[in-house]
């Protein structure tokens, strides 16, 4: 029974061993961008030889954040916006009806999720370039939206199951018409759901790299794909320099992200168990 | 994923009571799947028509038979081995992720402060992107960075070590990125089994090993399925950082950097789409697999037990 007691201890240990390992490690390495970031110069020492913040100036200005960031800010809101517009009405329709077909549906909005972005993104922007929308902030909103769509049709039908139907037919009793059932009855319930699938789009879309870098222009490209573009053209440009842009997007993507964790609890991300209230 | 994956009603009368709300007769109209339209448009316009295309450009080489492109993938050295190279570094970071985030998570099951303190912290590597994370493995994990001083500090390892500009540097980003990822979805699963059912176990005298054998771990595989599969799709579309951690000419060119560079290097767009498609065709072979392995083990209700 000991040597069991035992055996659970030193298991345990090598699980919270392992991912401290890895926490401190990724530690080490963002800290590591970021002594390099504030860095005069920095050869092959502990530390640098002393601390500067030109830097962050520098990459503001050579690789026109600003501009950038409101290019990116565009796509975003416009991918979660739409997305929302499209998605949730019909998450609503498969949570709540059963139809021939349904998984046929089913598996067109499983599937761009379970295909590498760049085998859909190729052929897309071969069609994109045709139609002269490649290279503009239109095409980067549609691109960036293939993927956001099925991710918001697949978080918000369990959400939406979970509603209980009862409410909206009390609400049919009382005579509220569809557009007052949508906006008094269910808008509210959803509201909560529709927060936490745009937030979680959001940051996806921040850091989708393939899509925008497939469909983008010199004009719409995305934090992402300008930063990629920096490191590519290195050389010409101080390490330190791009080490300050890279910091700059983890500050961005950080801040949205930790938004999301005060709304969106991570561990019922995909599945539909709620906390039952503990019965005293 | 859907509860409501139930058999299609082939009666009609009896069905009426399984499904909710105003289930409309046979003969009328369901307005209400009017609001699946918007959607379906969208993934045909945008996914299917793009797709399609592409399939049938991958057929129409800029020179030779219809197969040429497919021929020439397959009898050219660095364009077949990119397939070999992809799943060489994506199915050991899917592996490791995977199966080192079960552990993990399932230590983290029951929720607590420390549960959300970790999950937070293990989720900071979503944010990073790929290229600090990039930067950061050069100078990090670098001949000169940190890491390779404090080995030679404490004379653990002489010399450089190379961990930068080949496969492992590669596959360290895969965990990087990906880990986080697979644990959050591991975590989401198993904190969807009803904490009931073990509890109920134990007081019938199983030991804490036998609970997750005959508990968590049946329950669980459709959910992991479901993770190392999205894990898979990650990791197999590696592009940015095979380039700038890797060797893009050599040990870690991947697929995706064939299909760019036929794209926007060569202009090969029919090429390039025979790449793609190839890509795709893999992924979903893989994907199927694992599915299919997953029936193999248990057939049930995804997150089983529940109010």
């Amino acid at each position: 029974m000991d040597t069991h007691r035992l055996l659970m201890k030193l298991w345990k240990s090598l699980v919270a061993l392992v991912m401290g390992f890895f926490i401190v490690n990724v530690a080490l390495m963002v800290a590591a961008v970021g002594t390099s970031s504030v860095a005069r110069r920095w050869l092959g020492t502990w530390l640098p030889d002393g601390y500067t913040f030109n830097w962050y100036q520098t990459a503001w200005k050579e690789f026109q954040l600003d501009s950038v960031l409101w290019v990116t800010i565009e796509v975003v809101a416009a991918v979660v916006f739409l997305s929302i517009l499209i998605g949730v009405p019909a998450a609503y329709a498969l949570a709540r009806r059963d139809f021939r077909g349904k998984n046929l549906l089913m598996g067109l909005f499983l599937l761009p999720l379970m295909i590498p972005p760049i085998t859909y993104g190729i052929p897309l922007a071969t069609v994109m370039y045709q139609a002269h929308i490649a290279g503009t902030i239109f095409g980067v909103i549609l691109a960036n939206m293939i993927p956001a769509v099925p991710f918001m049709i697949l978080v918000m039908t369990p959400f939406i199951e979970q509603i209980d139907v009862n409410l909206e037919s009390a609400a049919r009793v009382f005579g509220a018409n569809t557009f007052k059932l949508f906006w008094h009855v269910l808008l509210p319930l959803l509201a909560p759901g529709i927060l936490a699938a745009s937030l979680l789009v959001l940051v996806r879309t921040i850091g989708m790299f393939e899509l925008t870098f497939l469909t983008a222009g010199p004009d719409s490209q995305t934090l992402v794909v300008a930063l990629y573009y920096a490191v590519f053209a290195a050389g010409v440009r101080a390490p330190q320099s791009v080490d300050a842009m890279a910091m700059v997007y983890m500050a961005v993507t950080l801040a949205w992200l930790l938004i999301a964790l005060q709304f969106v609890n991570p561990t019922q991300l995909v599945s539909r168990v709620k906390e039952h209230p503990k019965t005293a | 994923m859907s509860r409501t994956a139930v058999p299609k009603a082939n009666s009609t009368a009896a069905e009426g009571e399984g499904t909710p709300v105003t289930s409309a007769s046979p003969s009328s109209f369901d307005r209400s799947l009017l609001l699946l339209v918007p959607a379906t448009l969208f993934m045909v316009v945008l996914f299917v028509y793009p797709f399609l295309y592409g399939l049938q450009l991958s057929f129409r080489p800029m020179e030779g038979n219809w197969l040429a492109n497919y021929t020439q993938f397959f009898t050219t050295d660095n364009l077949r081995d990119t397939v070999w190279t992809t799943l060489k570094l994506a199915i050991p970071a899917t592996v490791i992720n995977v199966g080192v985030a079960l552990p993990i998570a399932y230590q983290m099951r029951r929720s607590s402060r420390f549960q959300k303190l970790i999950t937070t912290l293990l989720v900071i590597p979503l944010t990073l992107g790929t290229v600090l994370i990039a930067e950061g493995m050069l100078g990090y994990f670098g001949p000169k960075g940190w890491l390779s001083q404090s080995l030679q500090w404490l004379h653990v390892y002489e010399g450089p070590i190379r961990l930068t500009h080949n496969y492992w540097g590669v596959l360290i980003s895969l965990i990087i990125s990906g880990f986080p990822f697979a644990f959050l979805l591991t975590l989401s699963y198993i904190t969807g089994i009803d904490p009931n059912l073990p509890r109920a176990a134990s007081t019938l005298g199983a030991t804490p090993w036998n609970q997750f054998r005959h508990i968590y771990l049946p329950l669980l595989v459709p959910g992991l399925a479901m993770a190392f599969a999205l894990s898979f799709v990650q990791a197999f579309s590696v592009f940015p950082s095979a380039v700038l951690l890797g060797s893009p000419a050599g040990a870690t060119r991947v697929i995706s950097i064939a299909a760019y560079e036929a794209a926007f290097e060569r202009y090969d767009y029919s090429m390039a789409s025979a790449v793609a498609m190839l890509m795709g065709v893999v992924q979903l072979i893989v994907v199927a697999a694992v599915l299919g392995a997953r029936g193999m083990f248990y057939r049930g209700p995804v997150s089983g037990g529940k109010g």
